[in-house]
């Protein structure tokens, strides 16, 4: 077996960039990640990258849009309120068809919040934070080492369907520390990209980044091909994992953190012969709908654990469609669910089933 | 075997430390583990906590609502984190600093005069290394060869003359408890 080595969630994100082949860094400064800024500040002249400390946000994730329409692996990284100053860049990037990676660890808001860990930048990361009709692909880890392993998949995602790629964690995930292996992607190969802007070369064509589309028919032309490639990734690019979903009847779907917390607390509830399963979506975008409508068709009833007043649970609730019931406990903006909080909700929860029958 | 414990204690006393050394030790034996930190507004003289998990199994939170094993440093970090502690657990205090006695009966309370046998040492510093001596014993978590290595492999350079001081005040926590 390969040499675990403890590291730090935040590191992970940055050695994991590294080691899918990354070699521009663009932030900004903000609690809970600045770990990741400080290392890729270390690690990028070792691995002979760029690392940029951005005089804001905004200009970070333009650099981000520089750098990956020149058809380098790119990306930046900060925390919900810093995300929130992204977000035009984003949809600008969505626009372009740039490839880039997003890492968003997360931290209590509205506003400026407080620093401690929130999953409430979840309907900002699916939904589109940014104007206009676009989607990225979203990743939630819920480990150290699938910070490592998620972020290599992000940028090769970004790549194939030249798309901005977000890696959505939260602040615990962030300051965690784990064992983790780290590996050398034996694939890794960034593939050519014959639209990037690397300067004019004779009778090449040349090659245009931009997100402007005055004439109402090419901006169509673009939605369209748009929605095209989303379809494609929703059909390819689904990933969750399960747990003792066969023979549940209750089935807790819940991401990151709140899916660590979860499993603990269904493994206490599964010692006293409560029938309780784990759904874990590890892509957000696209979200494991159709999975969730067969578990739903099979007659299984879902509880959401979020660590936001109940945003996933919207998207649960429509892959179900009405079928079964669900439920939701979660605890708001800085506040992480205790394993004896998820496990009391659960037991509650079936004591309820009793009544009613 | 899983130990879910808090070390708690105020900034500067080494919580965060051996919180890490017992995660690292036990990575180092093959273990599944997790070491999480209180985060934030943390300033030097103010709380500190982090939460290690040290398992044959996955491990699932890396954020414990019920300890099986508590280190308080110092007396806010008793009264805060006393309640939480499963029944049946243990509870190292640091009896230097804090002058109330554990209420709980349920539990196995561990007074540990660290910050004097540190004195007596010659070193303040290693109060933390005496607790951690003393868990070691306790517990049987994980081994002291295994614990020395650690502080073997990170304390390098200028620090490698502190190992022999840090072993003693493991040996003496270990001594305490036997």
């Amino acid at each position: 077996m390969a040499e675990r080595i403890m590291m730090k969630g935040n590191e992970a994100f940055a050695e994991g960039a590294i080691k899918a082949g990354c070699h521009f860094f663009f932030g900004y400064p903000i609690t809970p990640q600045n770990e990741i800024p400080e290392y890729m500040s270390r690690r990028m002249p070792e691995v002979g990258g760029t690392f940029i400390q951005a005089e804001s946000e905004v200009s970070a994730i333009n650099m981000v849009y520089g750098a990956g329409g020149a058809g380098a692996r790119a990306m930046t990284s900060s925390s919900s309120p810093g995300v929130s100053l992204k977000q035009e860049g984003i949809s600008y990037i969505a626009a372009a068809e740039v490839p880039c990676v997003i890492v968003n660890v997360a931290r209590g808001g509205p506003g400026l919040g407080g620093l401690t860990p929130s999953q409430a930048d979840y309907f900002q990361a699916v939904k589109g934070g940014g104007h206009g009709d676009y989607h990225m692909v979203v990743f939630a880890p819920a480990s150290v080492q699938e910070i490592i392993d998620l972020m290599y998949e992000a940028f090769v995602t970004a790549d194939k369907y030249r798309t901005p790629v977000m890696v959505l964690a939260d602040g615990l995930l962030g300051q965690m520390m784990e064992p983790v292996v780290l590996r050398d992607w034996e694939d890794l190969q960034i593939p050519e990209k014959p639209w990037a802007t690397t300067g004019m070369v004779s009778g090449k064509p040349q090659s245009v980044i931009n997100s402007l589309g005055l004439a109402p028919e090419e901006l169509e032309n673009l939605n369209l091909r748009l929605q095209k490639k989303y379809r494609t990734i929703e059909e390819n690019g689904v990933r969750y994992e399960e747990d003792g979903v066969e023979d549940a009847e209750l089935i807790i779907v819940a991401y990151g953190t709140s899916a660590r917390v979860s499993k603990s607390a269904i493994a206490k509830a599964r010692a006293e012969g409560k029938k309780v399963g784990l759904f874990r979506p590890i892509t957000l975008w696209p979200f494991p709908s159709k999975r969730l409508a067969e578990l739903a068709e099979a007659g299984k009833r879902f509880m959401a654990v979020e660590m936001s007043a109940g945003q996933m649970i919207e998207d649960v609730k429509l892959a179900v469609n009405g079928k079964t019931e669900v439920e939701f406990y979660g605890r708001y903006n800085g506040a992480i669910p205790s394993v004896t909080e998820v496990y009391q909700a659960i037991i509650k929860s079936f004591d309820n089933r009793e009544v009613q029958k | 075997m899983t130990l879910e414990a808090i070390f708690a204690g105020f900034g500067g006393q080494g919580v965060m430390l051996i919180g890490q050394l017992l995660a690292y030790a036990g990575m180092y034996e093959g273990k599944q583990v997790s070491w999480f930190p209180s985060y934030g507004p943390e300033m030097r003289g103010g709380t500190a906590n982090c939460s290690v998990v040290v398992s044959d199994e996955p491990v699932g939170s890396p954020v414990i609502s019920e300890p099986n094993l508590l280190v308080a440093m110092n007396r806010p970090s008793l009264e805060k984190f006393e309640p939480m502690v499963k029944s049946g657990g243990m509870l190292f205090y640091n009896s230097s600093l804090i002058h109330i006695t554990p209420k709980r009966t349920d539990i196995e309370v561990i007074p540990i005069p660290a910050n004097d046998i540190a004195a007596e040492l010659g070193n303040a510093k290693v109060a933390n290394m005496v607790v951690m001596g003393a868990i070691l014993k306790k517990t049987g978590i994980v081994d002291l060869e295994t614990v020395i290595s650690v502080l073997k492999k990170t304390m390098t350079g200028n620090k490698a003359k502190l190992i022999a001081l840090n072993q003693q005040a493991l040996e003496k926590g270990m001594e305490l408890v036997g």
